[in-house]
């Protein structure tokens, strides 16, 4: 079975979203595979890979009594699942600093621009309202090696965030 | 000489705790020789302990000299290893041949004292630090029955100071 979906679900954290949830695909036959679940702004966020012969209408529908009771809010997209094709980043890149607009933009663009592979990113708000503090961490493949990295972000790093670039050197043994 | 499989999670034998050696033979030297290429046959592996190809023995084979700036030791084969003083902690990413497709952070010490025996039973010594260092403790991990799986940190919230290149 090979049928990939991916799940979206997006609701006001509260105890209880994934046990219930998963238990009504776990009934469904579903299967899961990979999957990011966390909170983010008082949401709980949910990324999950769903393997199931059922249609998509099929799966919306076991969800509706479920998503009504916890009030979420559900997507699903058929996808094309790959398991077991990791890949390993080799640059750390983090960014801290007070919010400002456009960081994301910003740091993003100039790191696309330098054939930069983002595996993974994470950012969070932290501080006060009166005074945000902004944190962003990227992991990501440079393919053309750190030193481009470091350059291309270099510019930024004079307008007054805290831009640093690490190599991932992973251990395996 | 043979290539042995490399026991996989999750095999139980990898949570086992691996004896001491106590005969430094030809034997033994016979077995590190195939622990040795069953390490190189693999996918660019640092490191290989007994316990990966089903030997309960705390022996370990460590070799960073293919990673370029850092100190090491070179080609180490150690007996019976034994981490005797600890300072500073690292977050690096880890991986093992015996968890395919998935690496991940954890927390090791920065430097290391290891007293070890080498294939003859002489006693050695070495001070070690950063990726040596780590390789070291992620195979000894393995003579203990754990694994870097058992030592993961949260991949958002370990906001370590890495140590600056």
């Amino acid at each position: 079975m090979n049928n990939w979906y991916m799940l979206t679900l997006v609701g006001n954290d509260r105890t209880g979203i994934v046990a219930k949830v998963t238990r009504i695909l776990q009934q469904n036959n579903c299967q899961l595979g990979e999957a990011s679940m966390l909170r983010l702004g008082g949401n709980f966020t949910i990324m999950m890979m769903v393997n199931s012969e059922l249609s998509s209408d099929d799966i919306i529908t076991a969800l509706q009594a479920i998503s009504a009771e916890l009030n979420l809010q559900v997507h699903l997209d058929e996808i094309e699942g790959r398991l077991h094709e990791h890949h390993i980043p080799n640059v750390l890149v983090t960014v801290i600093g007070a919010d400002r607009g456009g960081i994301i933009a910003q740091v993003t663009e100039k790191l696309f621009n330098v054939g930069f592979d983002i595996l993974n990113l994470d950012s969070d708000v932290a501080g006060t309202d009166e005074r945000a503090i902004y944190i962003m961490r990227i992991e990501g493949q440079a393919l053309d090696g750190i030193e481009s990295i470091e350059a291309a972000l270099q510019p930024l790093k004079a307008d007054g965030i805290d831009i640093s670039v690490q190599a991932i050197e992973t251990l395996i043994a | 000489m043979a290539i042995h499989p490399i026991l996989t999670y999750p095999n139980q034998q990898l949570k086992q705790v691996s004896q001491p050696v106590d005969n430094f033979d030809h034997n033994l030297r016979a077995f590190i020789d195939e622990l040795q290429e069953t390490m190189h046959d693999g996918p660019g592996a640092v490191g290989i302990a007994a316990p990966q190809i089903g030997h309960a023995i705390r022996l370990v084979i460590v070799d960073v000299s293919n990673k370029k700036k850092i100190k090491h030791h070179g080609h180490l084969v150690l007996v019976n290893p034994e981490i005797v003083e600890w300072q500073g902690l690292a977050v690096g990413r880890e991986g093992c041949l015996s968890v395919p497709d998935f690496t991940g952070n954890v927390v090791r010490a920065e430097r290391i004292k290891l007293n070890a025996f080498d294939a003859y039973g002489e006693p050695l010594s070495f001070e070690m630090e950063g990726y040596e260092a780590r390789a070291l403790q992620h195979e000894i991990d393995h003579l203990d029955g754990l694994l870097f799986l058992d030592r993961l940190v949260s991949r958002r919230n370990d906001l370590f100071e890495r140590k600056k290149r």
